[in-house]
């Protein structure tokens, strides 16, 4: 183990500001779908870097886990972009502010 | 050795993560988080997870960006506006963040973790594969979470049909 935890930690902190960073600046519902995705996998880094260095292979069961919902979650997603892309032919965050007052 | 390595990866990784940010069109980002998927595979694969390695490219690459392709190919999208205009919000928001896990990592005491564990992690990696001992956790300890993921993954599946079956939601509206 050359490399220290908190490489880790710094690059998974690196890659978390960016999806961050790209929720909340594009337009796009699809980018901000990806940038999700990234997010999910920063965690992942930590996750299997924690669970390496602890000796403790629950993290990398919690990193399985974290898969199966971010699969749950790109179907559910994906189905609401076709269905909002049906509803006013845009993907646009800007267009649709049915829910805002 | 390891230290070249991982500053391989963790550079790909940041470059790739930066442009799924920053490209205008929705395709290249997809290929570029593509990308960024096989590097974090092969960060797994120096972590001695090579289970979740090949787990990764498996759904990751597989399965969601294909599904993400499909759909920006089905939506035909125009080029178009690329931020919104809380951009430097937005950066300044992403800013703080990084500088707040930063501090964490540095305030926080994590140089003597390596040194405590790895000696007893040793002989249980030798003895069995990466994979057989996640089976058998997953299958003891976290046998319901792993009931409970099966569902989650049921009810997506209804859900996305549901979602995009014509007529539920035209009728609705």
């Amino acid at each position: 183990m050359d490399v220290p935890v908190s490489y880790y930690l710094i690059l998974s902190g690196i890659v978390f500001s960016i999806g961050l960073v790209g929720v909340l600046i594009r337009r796009n519902i699809i980018i901000i779908l990806l940038s999700i995705e990234l997010m999910l996998n920063a965690t992942n880094i930590n996750f299997v870097a924690f669970s390496s260095y602890l000796g403790n292979l629950s993290g990398q069961v919690f990193v399985f886990f974290a898969l199966t919902v971010a699969a749950a979650e790109v179907a559910v997603g994906l189905a609401i972009i076709i269905a909002l892309y049906r509803h006013s032919a845009s993907t646009n965050i800007d267009d649709f502010r049915l829910l805002k007052w | 050795m390891e230290t070249i390595v991982f500053f391989y990866f963790a550079s790909v990784i940041v470059v790739t993560a930066a442009l799924v940010v920053g490209l205008r069109s929705p395709v290249f980002s997809a290929l570029a988080l593509l990308v960024m998927f096989f590097h974090v595979a092969g960060l797994f694969v120096t972590l001695h997870a090579e289970f979740l390695a090949v787990i990764q490219i498996l759904v990751y690459a597989g399965a969601i960006l294909v599904l993400y392709l499909f759909v920006v190919m089905l939506l035909n999208l125009k080029g178009e506006v690329r931020f919104h205009h809380q951009l430097t919000v937005g950066l300044f928001l992403g800013c703080m963040v990084f500088a707040e896990a930063v501090l964490l990592v540095v305030k926080g005491d994590t140089s003597s973790l390596g040194q405590n564990f790895s000696p007893s992690r040793e002989p249980a990696q030798l003895m069995q594969g990466n994979t057989e001992s996640i089976g058998e956790l997953l299958y003891s300890t976290y046998l319901f979470p792993f009931e409970i993921a099966s569902l989650i993954l049921l009810v997506a599946m209804v859900g996305a049909v549901i979602l995009t079956k014509k007529g539920i939601l035209e009728a609705k509206s």
